[in-house]
């Protein structure tokens, strides 16, 4: 059993107020859950469900000033704050506070490790505490602590789908012959894409899930401005139907390798394993030693990316 | 490849073990199910002087020559210089390949183990090789273009596909559901040579930025 944590939580959307509700299960406790206005923060535990009432009731989430998290007494910080470009903040702020202070930081947000991956490292460097960030890439998919697992070096490249909502999109006009519009309009219907569901369909938050995992591969050095990044906008029905005649589909494929990153729409063979459908997100792991390892399942979801959340908290050693 | 012969049964390496003693054919026939390395075992064991590379084997070999003059030559010195032994030669003038070039099949023996150094050294000459024994070289691939494709001049499209990456079409398929002056799609079925499917790719992804098409290229390498 891994040792007990406390968590102070930054961001209080699908993932932060899953990792709060799950966390008793596995084993820690939850000192602090903020969103971007208020906090609640209590050293010796705080009441989760009735934060998560307060969260879901339209409530304030607690009377504590959201700065307070980082007064009290926790081990970790969990930084689930959504994914901001560019200078990556607050997300990288707030982490960037917590390793200064020697606290471990768990990262759901994939701004300052897509991003900043190289400033943060050198924090890390300097501090009693690690970063971990599982839940970046591929929600409750093990995809880092595969490659932790085999060691990065020994690992050429990672690709595979990591847009759910573009992959519905795709699945759906493939199998029902219906054009690009139609579809987003079902998915949004659905709930499956957001009301602005720019970053999913132009290729962006699939990007920055593969430079997250260059960054890993060749220990820093890529950002979001280094990836080739094409989204499925352009992709009318037409093509997924010549694509189908010839036994491929059309799939929003990335790939990180150490050279690079690349994110467009590429032609699979409809039965091989990239070729998932609806929402599911898979990667394919190519490693020098062990041959091609595929992990398929949720790559988005409040309680699946927290289960990825939790995963790092449990392989932090104790501070 | 190399070790897995094409053609060829066994009747060189009998006859050079029936060249030995009698003793020792019965080694060369229990050892003929083991394979291609039969051969320099037998030697090891007979150690006869005429075949002191284990015996040689036929090969038919594929190549792809440019219509200049002294191509031929060129792309036959790398087969002697490496230990082949050149039986004929079918220069199929009048034929000629997807990609303009001339087809030649030339038949060699060589000792097995030397067919991999051969066909290296034609590649190391700028040959490209189609076909060297069992094997076969050159790639097919798919790729689909979107945009408007007819209005857009496709039959350009596919000469520069084919001078500039050097890609040969070998079929195309168009959709274009909502009329020819609307987004289309098409289709594409590339021969390209091997080894040269990823420059191949970079002029196509080129030609589509100047035409303002979007690619959907394939995703290769290892099963996808």
């Amino acid at each position: 059993m891994a040792a007990s944590q406390r968590l102070a939580i930054l961001g209080a959307g699908d993932v932060g107020r899953s990792v709060a509700d799950l966390a008793s299960e596995y084993g820690h406790e939850v000192v602090a859950l903020a969103d971007s206005t208020t906090a609640t923060v209590d050293p010796d535990g705080i009441d989760v469900a009735a934060a998560l009432d307060r969260k879901l009731g339209d409530d304030e989430i607690g009377a504590d000033d959201p700065a307070a998290v980082f007064e009290t007494d926790y081990d970790v910080l969990v930084e689930a704050t959504p994914t901001t470009l560019g200078d990556a903040d607050p997300g990288f702020t707030h982490a960037k506070r917590a390793l200064e202070t020697d606290h471990h930081v768990v990262l759901a947000n994939k701004g300052p490790v897509a991003e900043r991956y190289g400033e943060l490292r050198e924090l890390e460097a300097d501090s009693a505490g690690s970063i971990r960030f599982e839940a970046t890439v591929g929600g409750a998919i093990p995809v880092l602590s595969t490659i932790e697992d085999s060691t990065p070096h020994a690992v050429t490249a990672v690709r595979g789908v990591l847009n759910g909502t573009a992959n519905f999109i795709l699945t759906r006009m493939a199998a029902e012959g219906l054009d690009y519009e139609h579809v987003l309009a079902e998915a949004q219907d659905l709930g499956v894409a957001e009301a602005d569901p720019t970053f999913d369909v132009d290729g962006t938050d699939a990007a920055l899930k593969f430079v997250i995992l260059a960054n890993v591969l060749a220990d820093g050095g890529f950002s979001l401005d280094d990836a080739t990044v094409e989204g499925i906008q352009n992709i009318p029905g037409s093509a997924l139907d010549l694509a189908a005649e010839d036994g491929r589909t059309i799939r929003l494929i990335g790939e990180a390798t150490r050279d690079g990153v690349r994110v467009g729409p590429r032609l699979v063979p409809e039965n091989g394993a990239l070729a998932v459908t609806g929402t599911r997100n898979i990667v394919q792991i190519k490693t020098r030693n062990a041959g091609s390892l595929h992990s398929s399942g949720r790559g988005a979801g409040g309680p699946e990316t927290a289960t990825a959340v939790l995963s790092d908290v449990g392989r932090l050693p104790p501070l | 490849m190399g070790n897995e012969p094409v053609v060829g049964p066994n009747d060189d390496r009998d006859a050079a073990a029936e060249s030995g003693s009698d003793a020792t054919a019965e080694t060369a026939d229990a050892d003929a199910d083991a394979g291609a390395d039969v051969g320099s075992e037998t030697e090891a064991e007979t150690g006869t002087e005429t075949e002191t590379d284990g015996g040689v084997r036929p090969y038919t070999v594929r190549l792809e020559l440019v219509d200049e003059p002294g191509e031929l030559l060129r792309a036959l010195s790398p087969i002697s210089d490496n230990g082949g032994n050149l039986l004929s030669i079918h220069h199929e003038r009048g034929n000629i390949t997807p990609r303009g070039h001339i087809p030649v099949e030339v038949d060699l023996e060589c000792p097995p183990e030397r067919f991999d150094d051969i066909v290296e050294g034609l590649r190391d000459a700028g040959v490209n090789v189609i076909q060297a024994g069992a094997e076969r070289y050159g790639e097919e691939i798919s790729i689909v273009f979107v945009g408007h494709l007819v209005e857009n001049d496709l039959s350009e499209t596919l000469s520069r596909i084919e001078s500039e990456a050097e890609a040969a079409v070998i079929d195309l398929s168009l959709a274009a559901p909502d009329g020819t002056d609307a987004t289309s799609s098409a289709r594409l079925r590339l021969a390209v040579d091997s080894g040269r499917t990823d420059a191949a790719l970079e002029s196509i992804r080129s030609i589509g930025a100047d035409k303002d098409l979007t690619i959907v290229e394939p995703l290769l390498g290892g099963e996808a």
